[in-house]
Protein backbone atom coordinates (compact mmCIF):
# COMPACT_ATOMS: atom_id res chain seq x y z
CA UNK A 1 0.00 0.00 0.00
CA UNK A 2 2.59 2.29 0.39
CA UNK A 3 4.35 1.28 -2.56
CA UNK A 4 1.89 3.48 -4.37
CA UNK A 5 2.96 6.91 -2.64
CA UNK A 6 4.91 9.21 -5.20
CA UNK A 7 6.02 12.32 -3.97
CA UNK A 8 7.04 14.73 -6.63
CA UNK A 9 5.91 12.54 -9.78
CA UNK A 10 7.85 13.50 -12.58
CA UNK A 11 6.80 12.33 -15.92
CA UNK A 12 10.30 12.24 -18.54
CA UNK A 13 9.66 13.46 -21.79
CA UNK A 14 11.41 15.54 -24.91
CA UNK A 15 8.68 18.45 -25.25
CA UNK A 16 9.84 21.70 -24.88
CA UNK A 17 8.57 22.74 -21.40
CA UNK A 18 10.38 19.45 -20.52
CA UNK A 19 13.19 21.01 -21.54
CA UNK A 20 13.05 24.51 -20.46
CA UNK A 21 15.82 26.01 -18.28
CA UNK A 22 14.29 24.97 -15.29
CA UNK A 23 15.27 28.16 -13.54
CA UNK A 24 13.02 30.03 -15.72
CA UNK A 25 10.77 27.20 -15.25
CA UNK A 26 10.00 28.09 -11.56
CA UNK A 27 10.30 32.02 -12.30
CA UNK A 28 7.22 31.54 -15.19
CA UNK A 29 5.60 29.01 -12.48
CA UNK A 30 6.01 32.26 -9.51
CA UNK A 31 4.63 34.73 -12.29
CA UNK A 32 1.77 32.16 -13.45
CA UNK A 33 0.29 32.45 -9.92
CA UNK A 34 0.91 35.95 -9.34
CA UNK A 35 -1.16 36.73 -13.13
CA UNK A 36 -3.81 33.94 -11.55
CA UNK A 37 -4.89 36.95 -8.55
CA UNK A 38 -3.99 39.86 -10.48
CA UNK A 39 -6.33 38.77 -13.57
CA UNK A 40 -8.75 37.59 -11.45
CA UNK A 41 -11.68 38.29 -13.78
CA UNK A 42 -13.84 35.78 -15.78
CA UNK A 43 -12.38 36.40 -19.01
CA UNK A 44 -8.85 36.22 -17.65
CA UNK A 45 -9.31 32.85 -15.86
CA UNK A 46 -10.70 31.43 -19.02
CA UNK A 47 -7.78 32.55 -20.53
CA UNK A 48 -5.84 31.22 -18.35
CA UNK A 49 -7.05 27.76 -18.64
CA UNK A 50 -7.03 27.95 -22.22
CA UNK A 51 -3.33 28.76 -21.67
CA UNK A 52 -2.71 25.65 -19.35
CA UNK A 53 -4.65 23.60 -21.49
CA UNK A 54 -2.32 24.48 -24.12
CA UNK A 55 1.06 23.59 -21.93
CA UNK A 56 -0.44 20.58 -20.93
CA UNK A 57 -0.86 19.35 -24.20
CA UNK A 58 2.58 20.37 -25.38
CA UNK A 59 3.67 17.96 -22.75
CA UNK A 60 1.71 15.23 -23.87
CA UNK A 61 0.59 14.81 -19.74
CA UNK A 62 -2.73 12.93 -20.09
CA UNK A 63 -5.91 14.29 -18.62
CA UNK A 64 -6.27 11.92 -16.06
CA UNK A 65 -3.18 12.90 -14.01
CA UNK A 66 -4.90 16.32 -13.49
CA UNK A 67 -7.87 15.24 -11.84
CA UNK A 68 -5.77 12.94 -9.82
CA UNK A 69 -3.83 15.68 -8.62
CA UNK A 70 -6.67 17.70 -7.80
CA UNK A 71 -8.71 15.12 -5.75
CA UNK A 72 -6.60 15.52 -2.59
CA UNK A 73 -7.84 19.22 -2.19
CA UNK A 74 -11.21 18.98 -3.25
CA UNK A 75 -12.02 19.39 0.21
CA UNK A 76 -10.16 22.96 0.31
CA UNK A 77 -11.69 24.17 -3.09
CA UNK A 78 -14.93 23.41 -1.22
CA UNK A 79 -14.01 25.09 2.12
CA UNK A 80 -12.85 27.68 0.03
CA UNK A 81 -15.88 28.61 -2.00
CA UNK A 82 -17.98 27.84 0.75
CA UNK A 83 -16.59 30.64 3.07
CA UNK A 84 -17.11 33.09 0.12
CA UNK A 85 -20.31 32.20 -0.71
CA UNK A 86 -21.41 33.48 2.75
CA UNK A 87 -19.00 36.13 3.29
CA UNK A 88 -19.17 38.53 0.23
CA UNK A 89 -21.73 40.50 1.12
CA UNK A 90 -22.63 42.47 -2.08
CA UNK A 91 -24.93 44.84 -2.99
CA UNK A 92 -28.61 44.79 -3.46
CA UNK A 93 -30.77 42.16 -1.37
CA UNK A 94 -29.56 39.19 -0.86
CA UNK A 95 -30.52 35.73 -2.91
CA UNK A 96 -31.46 33.80 0.09
CA UNK A 97 -31.86 34.76 3.66
CA UNK A 98 -31.95 31.99 6.37
CA UNK A 99 -31.54 33.19 9.54
CA UNK A 100 -27.92 34.20 10.14
CA UNK A 101 -26.77 33.25 6.49
CA UNK A 102 -27.57 35.51 3.55
CA UNK A 103 -26.34 34.52 0.32
CA UNK A 104 -25.70 37.91 -2.20
CA UNK A 105 -24.93 36.81 -5.84
CA UNK A 106 -22.08 38.30 -5.89
CA UNK A 107 -21.07 35.70 -3.36
CA UNK A 108 -21.56 32.94 -5.72
CA UNK A 109 -19.68 35.03 -8.25
CA UNK A 110 -16.58 34.90 -5.97
CA UNK A 111 -17.15 31.65 -4.46
CA UNK A 112 -17.19 30.15 -8.36
CA UNK A 113 -14.11 32.47 -9.27
CA UNK A 114 -11.93 31.12 -6.04
CA UNK A 115 -12.38 28.12 -6.91
CA UNK A 116 -11.63 27.66 -10.35
CA UNK A 117 -8.43 30.09 -9.17
CA UNK A 118 -7.48 27.59 -6.77
CA UNK A 119 -7.87 24.49 -9.69
CA UNK A 120 -5.69 26.30 -11.96
CA UNK A 121 -2.82 27.22 -9.18
CA UNK A 122 -3.06 23.60 -9.06
CA UNK A 123 -2.59 22.31 -12.02
CA UNK A 124 -0.25 24.98 -12.86
CA UNK A 125 2.40 24.21 -9.85
CA UNK A 126 1.67 20.36 -10.91
CA UNK A 127 2.62 20.84 -14.52
CA UNK A 128 6.35 22.09 -13.22
CA UNK A 129 6.87 19.23 -11.11
CA UNK A 130 5.35 16.83 -13.71
CA UNK A 131 7.94 18.21 -15.88
CA UNK A 132 11.04 18.35 -14.39
CA UNK A 133 12.69 15.60 -12.37
CA UNK A 134 13.41 16.25 -8.85
CA UNK A 135 17.18 16.62 -8.85
CA UNK A 136 17.25 19.42 -11.49
CA UNK A 137 14.49 21.01 -9.79
CA UNK A 138 17.18 21.01 -6.73
CA UNK A 139 19.95 22.25 -8.65
CA UNK A 140 17.55 25.50 -10.29
CA UNK A 141 16.68 26.18 -6.67
CA UNK A 142 19.73 26.07 -5.36
CA UNK A 143 20.66 28.50 -8.47
CA UNK A 144 18.00 30.78 -7.84
CA UNK A 145 18.33 31.20 -3.79
CA UNK A 146 22.28 31.61 -4.32
CA UNK A 147 22.42 35.01 -3.82
CA UNK A 148 21.27 34.72 -0.30
CA UNK A 149 24.24 32.97 0.42
CA UNK A 150 25.50 36.88 0.70
CA UNK A 151 23.15 36.60 3.96
CA UNK A 152 24.68 33.89 5.12
CA UNK A 153 21.82 31.30 4.49
CA UNK A 154 22.81 27.97 3.71
CA UNK A 155 21.50 27.56 0.06
CA UNK A 156 23.93 24.94 -0.73
CA UNK A 157 23.66 22.73 2.33
CA UNK A 158 19.58 23.20 1.53
CA UNK A 159 19.95 21.94 -1.41
CA UNK A 160 22.04 19.05 -0.59
CA UNK A 161 18.97 18.01 2.40
CA UNK A 162 16.72 18.06 -0.51
CA UNK A 163 18.57 16.11 -2.65
CA UNK A 164 18.89 13.05 0.02
CA UNK A 165 15.42 13.89 1.24
CA UNK A 166 14.20 12.78 -1.99
CA UNK A 167 16.83 10.00 -2.40
CA UNK A 168 16.15 7.83 0.99
CA UNK A 169 12.28 8.73 0.03
CA UNK A 170 11.35 5.22 -1.74
CA UNK A 171 14.37 3.51 0.55
CA UNK A 172 12.42 4.44 3.47
CA UNK A 173 9.11 3.93 2.21
CA UNK A 174 10.41 -0.04 1.52
CA UNK A 175 11.73 0.32 5.08
CA UNK A 176 8.80 1.12 6.94
CA UNK A 177 6.98 -1.77 4.52
CA UNK A 178 9.38 -4.37 5.94
CA UNK A 179 8.53 -2.89 9.91
CA UNK A 180 5.14 -2.72 9.13
CA UNK A 181 5.11 -6.30 8.41
CA UNK A 182 7.26 -7.23 11.10
CA UNK A 183 5.28 -5.91 13.20
CA UNK A 184 1.96 -7.14 11.86
CA UNK A 185 3.81 -11.38 12.36
CA UNK A 186 4.29 -10.34 15.67
CA UNK A 187 0.43 -9.49 16.23
CA UNK A 188 0.38 -5.87 15.61
CA UNK A 189 -2.98 -4.39 14.93
CA UNK A 190 -2.50 -2.01 12.28
CA UNK A 191 -5.75 -1.77 10.00
CA UNK A 192 -8.60 -2.02 12.16
CA UNK A 193 -9.59 -0.75 15.85
CA UNK A 194 -10.58 3.19 16.55
CA UNK A 195 -8.88 5.91 15.76
CA UNK A 196 -6.86 6.13 18.51
CA UNK A 197 -6.48 2.30 18.50
CA UNK A 198 -4.48 2.97 14.96
CA UNK A 199 -2.17 6.36 16.41
CA UNK A 200 -1.08 3.80 18.89
CA UNK A 201 -0.37 1.21 16.84
CA UNK A 202 1.89 3.19 14.38
CA UNK A 203 4.45 3.98 17.64
CA UNK A 204 6.12 0.39 17.67
CA UNK A 205 6.30 1.37 13.65
CA UNK A 206 8.03 4.38 13.80
CA UNK A 207 10.50 4.04 16.65
CA UNK A 208 12.33 1.54 14.68
CA UNK A 209 12.05 3.50 11.16
CA UNK A 210 13.65 6.44 13.29
CA UNK A 211 16.19 4.60 15.03
CA UNK A 212 17.32 3.18 11.36
CA UNK A 213 16.99 7.30 9.59
CA UNK A 214 19.84 7.58 12.86
CA UNK A 215 22.14 4.57 12.04
CA UNK A 216 21.80 5.72 7.86
CA UNK A 217 22.63 9.14 8.10
CA UNK A 218 25.55 8.24 10.35
CA UNK A 219 26.79 5.77 7.81
CA UNK A 220 25.76 7.71 5.06
CA UNK A 221 27.89 11.34 6.40
CA UNK A 222 30.78 8.78 6.82
CA UNK A 223 30.74 7.26 3.32
CA UNK A 224 30.32 11.36 1.85
CA UNK A 225 33.17 12.32 3.94
CA UNK A 226 35.19 9.21 2.43
CA UNK A 227 34.41 11.06 -0.40
CA UNK A 228 36.37 13.98 -0.11
CA UNK A 229 32.41 15.80 0.42
CA UNK A 230 33.83 19.23 2.56
CA UNK A 231 30.64 21.64 1.63
CA UNK A 232 29.64 24.01 -1.33
CA UNK A 233 32.44 25.91 -1.70
CA UNK A 234 34.71 24.84 -4.77
CA UNK A 235 32.63 22.24 -5.88
CA UNK A 236 31.55 21.44 -9.36
CA UNK A 237 28.47 20.03 -10.95
CA UNK A 238 28.41 16.96 -13.77
CA UNK A 239 25.34 18.95 -15.25
CA UNK A 240 25.75 22.59 -15.62
CA UNK A 241 22.26 24.88 -16.44
CA UNK A 242 22.42 26.06 -19.29
CA UNK A 243 19.86 29.16 -20.58
CA UNK A 244 19.96 28.78 -24.31
CA UNK A 245 17.91 30.12 -27.14
CA UNK A 246 15.65 28.36 -27.44
CA UNK A 247 15.01 28.76 -23.56
CA UNK A 248 15.16 33.03 -24.53
CA UNK A 249 12.15 31.69 -26.85
CA UNK A 250 10.48 30.26 -24.39
CA UNK A 251 10.32 32.73 -22.02
CA UNK A 252 9.22 35.33 -24.51
CA UNK A 253 6.36 33.37 -25.83
CA UNK A 254 5.23 32.61 -21.97
CA UNK A 255 5.60 36.40 -21.22
CA UNK A 256 3.79 37.28 -24.00
CA UNK A 257 0.72 35.13 -23.19
CA UNK A 258 0.74 36.70 -19.53
CA UNK A 259 0.46 40.01 -20.96
CA UNK A 260 -2.90 39.30 -22.81
CA UNK A 261 -4.13 37.66 -19.91
CA UNK A 262 -3.42 40.26 -18.10
CA UNK A 263 -4.35 43.04 -20.28
CA UNK A 264 -8.08 41.64 -20.38
CA UNK A 265 -8.44 43.46 -17.13
CA UNK A 266 -8.30 47.16 -18.56
CA UNK A 267 -9.04 46.40 -22.10
CA UNK A 268 -12.29 44.50 -21.48
CA UNK A 269 -13.11 45.73 -17.67
CA UNK A 270 -16.77 44.23 -17.54
CA UNK A 271 -15.83 40.55 -18.68
CA UNK B 1 57.74 -3.03 -3.47
CA UNK B 2 56.67 0.41 -2.81
CA UNK B 3 53.84 0.82 0.27
CA UNK B 4 50.79 1.66 0.13
CA UNK B 5 49.69 1.96 3.10
CA UNK B 6 51.10 1.24 6.66
CA UNK B 7 50.24 1.16 10.33
CA UNK B 8 52.74 1.07 12.73
CA UNK B 9 52.05 -0.03 16.36
CA UNK B 10 48.72 1.99 16.21
CA UNK B 11 46.07 1.75 18.99
CA UNK B 12 42.90 3.24 19.37
CA UNK B 13 39.80 2.95 21.76
CA UNK B 14 35.95 4.69 20.96
CA UNK B 15 36.10 6.07 24.34
CA UNK B 16 38.64 7.76 26.38
CA UNK B 17 37.93 6.64 29.93
CA UNK B 18 37.58 2.71 29.35
CA UNK B 19 40.40 0.55 28.90
CA UNK B 20 38.70 -1.65 26.57
CA UNK B 21 40.98 -0.99 23.14
CA UNK B 22 39.46 -2.04 19.70
CA UNK B 23 43.05 -1.71 18.03
CA UNK B 24 45.94 -2.58 20.25
CA UNK B 25 49.52 -2.49 18.62
CA UNK B 26 48.43 -3.30 14.88
CA UNK B 27 51.34 -3.12 12.72
CA UNK B 28 50.75 -3.88 9.19
CA UNK B 29 52.15 -2.80 5.67
CA UNK B 30 50.12 -2.88 2.46
CA UNK B 31 52.43 -2.92 -0.93
CA UNK B 32 51.42 -1.07 -4.26
CA UNK B 33 49.29 -3.43 -6.01
CA UNK B 34 48.44 -6.23 -3.49
CA UNK B 35 45.46 -8.27 -2.90
CA UNK B 36 44.92 -8.32 1.32
CA UNK B 37 41.83 -9.90 2.65
CA UNK B 38 41.50 -9.12 6.63
CA UNK B 39 39.31 -11.55 8.50
CA UNK B 40 38.48 -11.59 11.93
CA UNK B 41 35.58 -12.35 14.11
CA UNK B 42 32.77 -9.85 15.30
CA UNK B 43 34.29 -6.74 16.94
CA UNK B 44 37.74 -7.53 16.47
CA UNK B 45 38.83 -4.35 15.27
CA UNK B 46 39.04 -4.86 11.47
CA UNK B 47 36.84 -2.30 10.70
CA UNK B 48 38.42 -0.19 13.02
CA UNK B 49 41.54 -0.53 11.25
CA UNK B 50 39.82 0.11 7.92
CA UNK B 51 38.80 3.19 9.34
CA UNK B 52 42.40 4.37 10.22
CA UNK B 53 43.49 4.07 6.80
CA UNK B 54 41.63 6.97 4.83
CA UNK B 55 41.73 9.44 8.15
CA UNK B 56 38.04 8.83 9.01
CA UNK B 57 39.69 7.56 12.28
CA UNK B 58 43.03 8.59 13.95
CA UNK B 59 45.31 6.28 16.06
CA UNK B 60 45.68 7.13 20.01
CA UNK B 61 49.31 6.21 19.17
CA UNK B 62 51.44 4.83 16.72
CA UNK B 63 51.46 6.08 12.97
CA UNK B 64 49.45 5.02 9.80
CA UNK B 65 50.68 6.35 6.28
CA UNK B 66 49.23 6.16 3.11
CA UNK B 67 51.82 6.54 0.53
CA UNK B 68 54.36 7.98 2.69
CA UNK B 69 51.59 10.94 4.03
CA UNK B 70 50.87 10.61 7.51
CA UNK B 71 47.23 10.63 7.79
CA UNK B 72 47.11 12.83 10.86
CA UNK B 73 48.92 15.52 9.27
CA UNK B 74 45.44 17.80 8.33
CA UNK B 75 47.00 19.41 5.19
CA UNK B 76 46.99 15.75 3.68
CA UNK B 77 43.32 15.25 4.44
CA UNK B 78 41.87 14.96 0.65
CA UNK B 79 44.40 13.77 -1.11
CA UNK B 80 44.65 10.64 1.13
CA UNK B 81 40.79 10.60 0.87
CA UNK B 82 41.32 10.18 -2.89
CA UNK B 83 44.10 7.69 -3.06
CA UNK B 84 42.06 5.55 -0.55
CA UNK B 85 38.17 4.66 -1.24
CA UNK B 86 36.09 3.13 0.67
CA UNK B 87 33.55 0.63 0.21
CA UNK B 88 31.02 0.05 3.06
CA UNK B 89 28.91 -2.65 3.69
CA UNK B 90 25.10 -1.59 3.30
CA UNK B 91 24.87 -0.17 -0.45
CA UNK B 92 21.97 2.11 0.28
CA UNK B 93 23.43 4.23 2.98
CA UNK B 94 27.03 5.17 0.60
CA UNK B 95 24.38 6.41 -2.11
CA UNK B 96 23.82 10.26 -2.26
CA UNK B 97 22.03 11.14 -5.61
CA UNK B 98 18.71 10.13 -7.27
CA UNK B 99 20.50 9.27 -10.53
CA UNK B 100 23.20 6.81 -10.58
CA UNK B 101 25.68 8.81 -12.91
CA UNK B 102 25.28 11.81 -10.32
CA UNK B 103 25.87 10.00 -7.78
CA UNK B 104 29.38 8.81 -9.76
CA UNK B 105 30.36 12.15 -9.96
CA UNK B 106 29.86 13.13 -6.51
CA UNK B 107 33.30 12.25 -5.40
CA UNK B 108 34.79 14.57 -8.47
CA UNK B 109 32.27 16.89 -7.86
CA UNK B 110 33.31 17.57 -4.27
CA UNK B 111 37.19 17.78 -5.75
CA UNK B 112 36.22 20.54 -7.93
CA UNK B 113 36.92 19.12 -11.40
CA UNK B 114 35.79 20.87 -14.35
CA UNK B 115 32.38 19.16 -15.62
CA UNK B 116 33.87 17.74 -18.86
CA UNK B 117 36.46 16.13 -17.21
CA UNK B 118 33.37 14.80 -14.74
CA UNK B 119 31.74 13.50 -17.52
CA UNK B 120 34.54 11.45 -19.16
CA UNK B 121 36.32 9.79 -15.89
CA UNK B 122 32.78 8.93 -14.81
CA UNK B 123 31.41 6.55 -18.20
CA UNK B 124 35.29 5.20 -18.04
CA UNK B 125 34.08 4.20 -13.45
CA UNK B 126 31.16 2.96 -14.84
CA UNK B 127 32.57 1.04 -17.49
CA UNK B 128 35.16 -0.48 -15.27
CA UNK B 129 32.19 -1.56 -12.74
CA UNK B 130 30.03 -2.80 -15.37
CA UNK B 131 26.95 -0.59 -14.39
CA UNK B 132 27.61 2.43 -17.55
CA UNK B 133 23.83 0.53 -18.95
CA UNK B 134 22.30 1.54 -15.79
CA UNK B 135 24.26 5.26 -15.72
CA UNK B 136 20.26 7.22 -16.04
CA UNK B 137 18.49 4.79 -13.31
CA UNK B 138 17.69 5.42 -10.05
CA UNK B 139 19.40 3.78 -7.55
CA UNK B 140 16.38 2.22 -5.66
CA UNK B 141 15.79 0.15 -8.74
CA UNK B 142 18.51 -1.55 -8.45
CA UNK B 143 19.49 -4.89 -7.03
CA UNK B 144 21.94 -5.24 -4.03
CA UNK B 145 24.95 -6.40 -6.49
CA UNK B 146 24.07 -3.40 -8.97
CA UNK B 147 24.07 -0.36 -6.06
CA UNK B 148 27.05 -1.89 -4.39
CA UNK B 149 29.08 -1.55 -8.09
CA UNK B 150 27.42 1.47 -8.18
CA UNK B 151 29.49 2.70 -5.11
CA UNK B 152 32.45 0.92 -6.45
CA UNK B 153 32.24 3.24 -9.50
CA UNK B 154 31.95 6.35 -7.64
CA UNK B 155 34.63 5.23 -5.43
CA UNK B 156 37.19 4.39 -8.28
CA UNK B 157 36.34 7.38 -10.43
CA UNK B 158 38.52 9.53 -8.23
CA UNK B 159 41.31 7.44 -9.30
CA UNK B 160 42.41 5.86 -6.39
CA UNK B 161 45.53 4.28 -5.76
CA UNK B 162 44.04 1.68 -3.48
CA UNK B 163 40.33 0.14 -2.71
CA UNK B 164 39.16 -0.40 0.93
CA UNK B 165 36.22 -2.70 1.14
CA UNK B 166 34.86 -2.78 4.56
CA UNK B 167 32.78 -6.17 4.02
CA UNK B 168 31.47 -5.32 1.13
CA UNK B 169 29.74 -8.35 0.16
CA UNK B 170 27.89 -9.27 3.35
CA UNK B 171 24.27 -7.80 2.59
CA UNK B 172 24.80 -9.25 -0.94
CA UNK B 173 23.01 -12.32 -2.22
CA UNK B 174 25.19 -15.08 -3.96
CA UNK B 175 24.73 -13.68 -7.96
CA UNK B 176 25.49 -10.13 -6.67
CA UNK B 177 28.46 -11.10 -4.65
CA UNK B 178 30.08 -12.90 -7.63
CA UNK B 179 29.82 -9.70 -10.07
CA UNK B 180 30.79 -7.13 -7.28
CA UNK B 181 34.02 -9.98 -6.28
CA UNK B 182 34.87 -10.18 -9.76
CA UNK B 183 34.79 -6.30 -10.62
CA UNK B 184 36.97 -5.91 -7.45
CA UNK B 185 39.50 -8.82 -8.93
CA UNK B 186 39.53 -6.94 -12.49
CA UNK B 187 40.60 -3.96 -10.95
CA UNK B 188 43.41 -4.89 -9.27
CA UNK B 189 44.53 -7.24 -11.90
CA UNK B 190 43.66 -5.01 -14.84
CA UNK B 191 44.16 -1.80 -13.54
CA UNK B 192 46.59 -2.34 -10.67
CA UNK B 193 44.71 -0.80 -7.92
CA UNK B 194 45.99 -2.29 -4.33
CA UNK B 195 42.72 -3.80 -2.60
CA UNK B 196 42.29 -4.56 1.11
CA UNK B 197 39.21 -6.17 1.17
CA UNK B 198 37.47 -6.92 5.32
CA UNK B 199 35.20 -10.12 4.98
CA UNK B 200 33.32 -12.96 6.74
CA UNK B 201 33.36 -15.10 3.16
CA UNK B 202 36.32 -17.29 3.24
CA UNK B 203 35.88 -18.48 -0.27
CA UNK B 204 36.79 -14.41 -0.83
CA UNK B 205 39.81 -14.71 1.71
CA UNK B 206 41.27 -17.36 -0.26
CA UNK B 207 41.56 -15.90 -3.41
CA UNK B 208 43.39 -12.92 -2.20
CA UNK B 209 47.91 -12.53 -2.40
CA UNK B 210 47.71 -12.36 1.43
CA UNK B 211 45.25 -13.06 4.33
CA UNK B 212 45.69 -11.08 7.96
CA UNK B 213 43.95 -12.30 10.81
CA UNK B 214 42.85 -10.44 13.48
CA UNK B 215 41.55 -11.24 16.96
CA UNK B 216 41.02 -8.57 19.89
CA UNK B 217 42.61 -5.97 18.34
CA UNK B 218 45.91 -7.44 17.51
CA UNK B 219 46.85 -9.12 14.23
CA UNK B 220 47.40 -13.14 15.35
CA UNK B 221 48.27 -14.62 11.71
CA UNK B 222 49.56 -13.62 8.32
CA UNK B 223 50.31 -15.00 5.34
CA UNK B 224 49.39 -16.52 2.29
CA UNK B 225 45.73 -18.22 2.01
CA UNK B 226 47.56 -21.55 1.76
CA UNK B 227 49.51 -20.97 4.89
CA UNK B 228 47.23 -19.27 6.92
CA UNK B 229 43.54 -21.94 6.14
CA UNK B 230 46.07 -25.03 6.30
CA UNK B 231 46.40 -24.27 9.95
CA UNK B 232 42.65 -25.17 10.13
CA UNK B 233 42.77 -25.84 14.20
CA UNK B 234 44.12 -22.16 14.84
CA UNK B 235 42.00 -20.66 12.07
CA UNK B 236 38.59 -22.04 14.03
CA UNK B 237 40.02 -21.91 17.88
CA UNK B 238 39.46 -17.50 16.54
CA UNK B 239 35.47 -18.59 15.89
CA UNK B 240 36.17 -18.83 12.06
CA UNK B 241 35.50 -20.72 9.54
CA UNK B 242 37.64 -22.49 6.81
CA UNK B 243 37.26 -22.57 3.37
CA UNK B 244 34.88 -25.77 2.86
CA UNK B 245 37.77 -27.34 0.69
CA UNK B 246 40.19 -26.98 3.78
CA UNK B 247 37.68 -28.64 5.91
CA UNK B 248 37.00 -31.33 3.55
CA UNK B 249 40.44 -32.18 3.51
CA UNK B 250 41.12 -32.00 7.25
CA UNK B 251 38.37 -34.43 7.74
CA UNK B 252 39.70 -36.57 5.25
CA UNK B 253 43.29 -36.77 6.66
CA UNK B 254 41.25 -37.28 10.19
CA UNK B 255 40.18 -40.21 8.58
CA UNK B 256 43.09 -41.49 7.74
CA UNK B 257 43.50 -40.52 3.75
CA UNK B 258 46.66 -39.37 2.42
CA UNK B 259 46.06 -35.82 1.20
CA UNK B 260 48.63 -33.32 0.57
CA UNK B 261 48.79 -30.00 2.82
CA UNK B 262 47.60 -26.40 1.21
CA UNK B 263 44.23 -27.54 -0.49
CA UNK B 264 42.30 -24.60 0.35
CA UNK B 265 40.04 -24.23 -3.10
CA UNK B 266 37.73 -26.29 -4.39
CA UNK B 267 38.87 -26.84 -7.74
CA UNK B 268 42.46 -28.04 -6.27
CA UNK B 269 40.11 -30.44 -3.98
CA UNK B 270 38.41 -32.09 -6.66
CA UNK B 271 42.10 -32.55 -8.14
CA UNK B 272 43.58 -34.10 -4.90
CA UNK B 273 40.27 -36.36 -4.40
CA UNK B 274 40.76 -37.20 -8.37
CA UNK B 275 44.60 -38.33 -8.21
CA UNK B 276 43.66 -40.28 -4.80
CA UNK B 277 40.82 -42.44 -6.01
CA UNK B 278 42.40 -43.03 -9.42
CA UNK B 279 45.77 -44.06 -7.24
CA UNK B 280 43.36 -46.59 -5.50
CA UNK B 281 42.06 -47.96 -8.15
CA UNK B 282 45.27 -48.15 -10.01
CA UNK B 283 46.38 -50.20 -6.69
CA UNK B 284 43.70 -52.52 -6.59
Amino acid sequence: MLRDITIGQHFPGTSRIHTYDPRAKIIMTILFIVLLFAASNPLGLVLNFILLGLLYRMARIPFKLIVKSLKPIVPIIIFTSVLNLFFITGEGDPLVHFWFISIYAEGIRYAILMACRVVALIAGTSLLTYTTSPIVLTDAIEQLLRPLAVLHVPVHELAMMMTIALRFIPTLIEETDKIMNAQKARGAMLDNGSLKERVTALVPVLIPLFISAFRRADELAMAMECRCYRGGSGRTRLKVLRFTKRDLETTVICLLCFAVVFSTRFLFPGF
Amino acid sequence: MEAMLNAENITFRYDDESDRYALNGVSMNIKKGEFVAVLGANGCGKSTLAKHFNAILLPEKGTVTVEGMDTANDDYLYDIRQKVGMVFQNPDNQIVATVVEEDVAFALENLGVPSDEIRSRIDQSMEMAGIYKYREKAPHKLSGGQKQRVAIAGVIAMNPDCLILDEATAMLDPIGRDKVMHTIHTLNKKYGITVAAITHYMEEAAQADRVVVMSHGKIVMEGTPKEVFSQTERVRSLNLDVPQAAELRDELVKAGLDLPEGIIDTEECAQALYALLTEGSNAQ
